[in-house]
C-alpha cells in the first residue's frame, strides 16, 4: 500500500470510502472543521463523498435514518461538538428504537480541554450512551481508524443501531497510521445468526400441528436483508397461514395479498387483532410485542403457544414468555426451517386451517376500516385512499410524521414492497418524516418520495424544506391538515372529557405560501372533487411540493384498541358504545 | 418462576474499556433495575477484562430480564446469576472500626476472635478489625459491634464464584 500515513480528519473520508460509504449527511461546525475541510479538498477526486447539508442535526439525523431504512445501507451523520451532538440525541433514540443502522461522528474540543466546560463541549459519550449500541470517545490517533470499522461492524451486524464516534479536534489534526477495514475484527461482539436446529424442529411441530395459527411479523424481518422478506413470503405462503404484521413490519410481506390480514395492534384491522386474540399459535418473525401491539398484557392472546424469532435474546420472554425461541437472524432461521419443514415432510391441518380462513373472513365483514366519505369535506382516509390509487403504479416510498396521519397511512397505504414504508414507531417522534423523506430521495432520485405529514408534526423540522430546495430532491410532502395535533385531541375526546388542552394549533402558515417562500410548490385541496386532480399535479411536479390536504377535522382512528384493553375489546367507531376506560388504563400512554 | 424478591448475585465478564462500567450500571439503573452491591476489577491483565460483581434484589425472572439486558451491551461478553445458576461461593471483606475503652473493649476484641477477625489497626481507644466472609456473616458481626462502640464500616461488596471445575 501506499503511504498509509495520515491526520484523523483524512482518516475519516479513508474510512468511510472503504466501507463504501457515499452519503453523508451533517452541519458543521468547530469541532469537525478538519474534517469539512478535507470533504473540501477531495472534491475534485474520484473519492467524492456526497454531502448533504442540513438546517438541524435532527433533521441529519432523520435523513440518515431514511437513507439507511430505503436502501439497507448504514446511515451516516457528520456534527459538531456540544450543541451539534445534543440536537442529534433525537434522531439516535429513534433509530435505537427502531433498530436502525446508523454512525454517527461528532467533533469534540481538544483533548486538552475535555472536562474543563470548553466552548461548545458536551459530554458526547456519556450523553448518548442510553441512545445508542454503542460509542466511543478517541483519544489516541492510533485508535482512530481501528474504531471507525468497529463501528460500522457494530452498527450493521446483530439488531442493528446507531453508533458514535467523538473525536476531539486535535485527533483530527494529527497523523497517524491508517489500518483498513480487513484487518479490524471486534475483540467479542458475535452475534448468534443461526437457531439451534433442534428448536426449530420443535417449532415445526407446532406449526405443523397447530389449527388456528397466524404469523405476526415484524421490522426484524425487513432488518434481515431481502432473503429474509423472500423465505418470509415463501414460508408463508408454504403453509397457507394468515399473517398480520407490526408497523414496523409493513411491505415484507404484500399488503394487497389475500393472505395478509392487516396491520394489528392498537389501531390495527378488527381481524388482525381478532385473529391474535384467538389463536392457538403464534409465529413471532422479527416483532418484539410491544405494547402498542399487546393491549392489555395478562389477556393477550390467552391461549396459544408462541414461537418467537428475534436475534437479540433479551427481546425473549422480555414481555411475553414463548413456548419456543429461536435466536437468530431472520433469513437464517427461516432458511433452515423451509428446508427442515421440506425434508422432514411436514404438512399442516388442512381442514382446520380452512376452518380458521372462514372464522377470519367473518371477523374481515366487519370491516373495521369501512368510514363515510364526505361529500364536501375531504376525509383523510379518503386522501390517503386517493393518494394511494394514484400512486401504487409507481414504485412510491412512503415517510411519515407521527400522529393520527401516520396511523391512517398505515391502514389505507398498501405496501408490496419491503423498504417503502418508514415511519418513527417506536420513540413516535414528530419531525421524522420530512428529514426521513429527504434521505430515502438521497438513496433514490428518481423515485417518488412522499412525505405523509400531520400539519403538527411537519412544523417540528420544516426547515428542512431548504435542504430539500438546495440538493434538488423533489421531495412530496402531503399534510393531512386538520388543524388539530390529531391524536392528541382523540386521547382528550377519550379520556379526558373532550377538554382540548393545548392540541388545537392557532396560527398555522399558510402552507402554499410557506412552500412558496421556500422555492417549493404549494398546492391546496379543499374538496374531494378537486383532490384527485391536486394529487396528480402534486405527483407530476419536477420539484419538491407542499401538498395542503385540508380535512374533516372530527375524524379520529379507527379501529382502537384504548389503552388497558385486550384485543377482542376495540372500539370500531365514534358510534361505538364507548365504556369507562378504568384509572388503570389512563395512566398508559 | 418464583415471585419472591431475593438477592441475587449477578457475575458479568467485561472487556476493561473507558466507559464499561458507566454502561452496566446506566443500563441497571436506566431500565429501573437496583443494585445492592457491586464491585469492579481487572482479571486479566494481557487480555483486559475485568470482572464485575453485582448484587441486585428481585424475583428471579427480572434479574433474568436483566442480565438479558446486560448481554445487549457490546464490550459484556457474559453475564451469569452465579446464585441460582451456579450455586457459586460469595465472600466479602469489611474494615470495621471500634472506639470504646475498658469493658466494651475488651469485649469486641473477644468477639473478633470469635469471627475470626484481624485487628490490622490499634490505638488504646479503639480496633480497626480486618473480617473475610460471606455477606451475612460480615452483617452479623457488625450488628454485635453496634453496643460496643461501632464507629465506621467500610465493606468492598461482594465478589463471587461458582463451585467446581465450572467456568465462567
Amino acid at each position: 500500500m501506499v503511504n498509509m500515513q495520515m491526520t484523523g480528519a483524512q482518516m475519516v473520508l479513508k474510512a468511510l470510502e472503504d466501507q463504501q460509504v457515499d452519503t453523508i449527511f451533517g452541519y458543521p461546525g468547530g469541532a469537525v472543521l478538519p474534517i469539512y475541510d478535507e470533504l473540501a479538498k477531495t472534491k475534485d477526486t474520484n473519492h467524492q463523498i456526497r454531502h448533504f447539508l442540513v438546517r438541524h442535526e435532527q433533521g441529519a439525523s432523520h435523513a440518515a435514518e431514511g437513507y439507511a431504512r430505503s436502501s439497507g445501507k448504514v446511515g451516516v451523520m457528520l456534527v459538531t461538538s456540544g450543541p451539534g451532538v445534543t440536537n442529534a440525541v433525537t434522531g439516535l433514540t429513534d433509530a435505537m428504537m427502531d433498530s436502525i443502522p446508523l454512525v454517527c461522528i461528532s467533533g469534540q474540543v481538544p483533548t486538552h480541554l475535555i472536562g474543563t466546560d470548553a466552548f461548545q463541549e458536551c459530554d458526547a459519550v456519556g450523553i448518548t450512551r442510553p441512545c445508542t449500541k454503542h460509542n466511543w470517545l478517541v483519544k489516541d490517533i492510533s485508535d482512530l481508524s481501528r474504531i471507525l470499522h468497529e463501528a460500522f461492524y457494530v452498527a450493521s451486524s446483530g439488531r442493528p443501531g446507531p453508533v458514535l464516534v467523538d473525536i476531539p479536534k486535535d485527533i483530527q489534526f494529527q497523523t497517524g497510521t491508517y489500518i483498513g477495514p480487513d484487518t479490524v475484527k471486534h475483540k467479542s461482539y458475535r452475534p448468534k445468526l443461526k437457531a439451534n436446529i433442534d428448536n426449530i424442529d420443535d417449532a415445526l411441530k407446532l406449526i405443523a400441528e397447530s389449527e388456528k395459527p397466524i404469523f405476526y411479523t415484524g421490522g426484524g424481518v425487513i432488518n434481515s436483508g431481502n432473503a429474509a422478506v423472500q423465505l418470509l413470503r415463501e414460508f408463508v405462503r408454504l403453509t397457507g397461514f394468515p399473517i398480520t404484521s407490526t408497523l414496523q413490519g409493513l411491505g415484507a410481506f404484500p399488503g394487497d395479498d389475500t393472505q395478509f390480514v392487516g396491520m394489528l395492534g392498537m389501531h390495527g384491522t378488527y381481524e388482525a387483532n381478532m385473529a391474535m386474540n384467538k389463536c392457538d399459535l403464534m409465529i413471532n418473525i422479527g416483532a418484539r410485542f410491544d405494547d402498542r401491539i399487546t393491549g392489555k398484557i395478562d389477556e393477550f392472546s390467552p391461549n396459544s403457544k408462541k414461537i418467537h424469532i428475534d436475534i437479540d435474546p433479551s427481546s425473549i420472554n422480555k414481555v411475553v414468555d414463548v413456548d419456543v425461541a429461536l435466536v437468530g437472524d431472520v433469513a437464517h432461521v427461516l432458511e433452515d426451517a423451509i428446508k427442515l419443514w421440506k425434508s422432514k415432510v411436514y404438512k399442516v391441518n388442512k381442514s382446520q386451517i380452512k376452518d380458521w380462513w372462514k372464522q377470519i373472513d367473518t371477523w374481515k365483514e366487519v370491516d373495521s376500516l369501512g368510514f363515510s366519505e364526505g361529500k364536501k369535506t375531504i376525509k383523510p382516509q379518503y386522501a390517503i385512499q386517493r393518494l394511494y390509487e394514484l400512486t401504487k403504479e409507481k414504485d412510491v416510498f412512503v415517510t411519515t410524521e407521527v400522529g393520527q396521519h401516520q396511523m391512517w397511512a398505515a391502514q389505507y397505504y398498501k405496501f408490496n414492497k419491503p423498504n417503502r414504508w418508514i415511519t418513527s414507531g417506536g420513540l413516535g417522534t414528530m419531525g421524522f418524516g420530512l428529514p426521513a423523506a429527504i434521505g430515502a430521495q438521497v438513496a433514490h432520485p428518481d423515485k417518488l418520495v412522499i412525505d405523509i405529514a400531520g400539519e403538527a408534526s411537519i412544523l417540528m423540522c420544516i426547515q428542512e424544506m431548504s435542504t430539500a430546495i438546495q440538493h434538488k430532491l423533489p421531495v412530496k410532502i402531503f399534510i393531512i391538515n386538520n388543524q388539530y395535533m390529531g391524536m392528541v385531541r382523540q386521547w382528550q375526546e377519550l379520556l379526558h372529557d373532550k377538554r382540548y388542552s393545548h392540541s388545537y394549533t392557532d396560527a398555522l402558515p399558510d402552507f402554499v405560501k410557506l412552500a412558496e417562500a421556500y422555492g417549493a410548490k404549494g398546492i391546496r385541496a379543499q374538496s374531494p372533487s378537486e383532490l384527485d386532480k391536486a394529487i396528480n399535479e402534486m405527483i407530476d411536479y419536477d420539484g419538491p411540493v407542499i401538498f395542503d390536504c385540508v380535512v374533516d377535522e372530527n375524524e379520529n382512528v379507527f379501529p382502537m384498541i384504548p389503552s388497558g384493553k385486550a384485543h377482542n375489546e376495540m372500539l370500531l367507531g365514534d358510534e361505538t358504545e364507548k365504556e369507562e376506560i378504568s384509572d388503570e388504563g389512563k395512566v398508559l400512554v | 418462576m418464583s415471585e419472591l424478591i431475593s438477592k441475587h448475585t449477578v457475575s458479568v465478564l467485561v472487556d476493561n474499556e473507558p466507559g464499561v462500567l458507566a454502561r452496566v450500571i446506566g443500563l441497571i439503573s436506566g431500565r429501573g433495575y437496583n443494585i445492592d452491591s457491586l464491585t469492579v476489577a481487572e482479571v486479566d491483565a494481557e487480555k483486559h477484562i475485568s470482572r464485575i460483581t453485582i448484587v441486585a434484589p428481585g424475583t428471579e425472572e427480572t434479574v433474568n430480564k436483566m442480565i438479558s439486558q446486560l448481554q445487549r451491551i457490546v464490550p459484556v461478553k457474559r453475564a451469569v446469576n452465579v446464585t441460582f445458576e451456579k450455586q457459586g461461593i460469595e465472600r466479602e471483606m469489611a474494615l470495621v472500626k471500634i472506639v470504646s475503652t475498658g469493658e466494651k473493649r475488651v469485649e469486641s476484641m473477644r468477639l473478633s476472635d470469635v469471627f475470626r477477625a484481624k485487628v490490622i489497626d490499634t490505638t488504646h481507644d479503639s480496633f480497626v478489625f480486618e473480617l473475610n466472609g460471606s455477606p451475612r456473616k460480615i452483617d452479623a458481626f457488625i450488628d454485635l459491634m453496634k453496643p460496643l462502640g461501632l464507629s465506621e464500616v467500610s465493606r468492598t461488596g461482594v465478589v463471587a464464584i461458582a463451585r467446581g471445575t465450572e467456568k465462567m
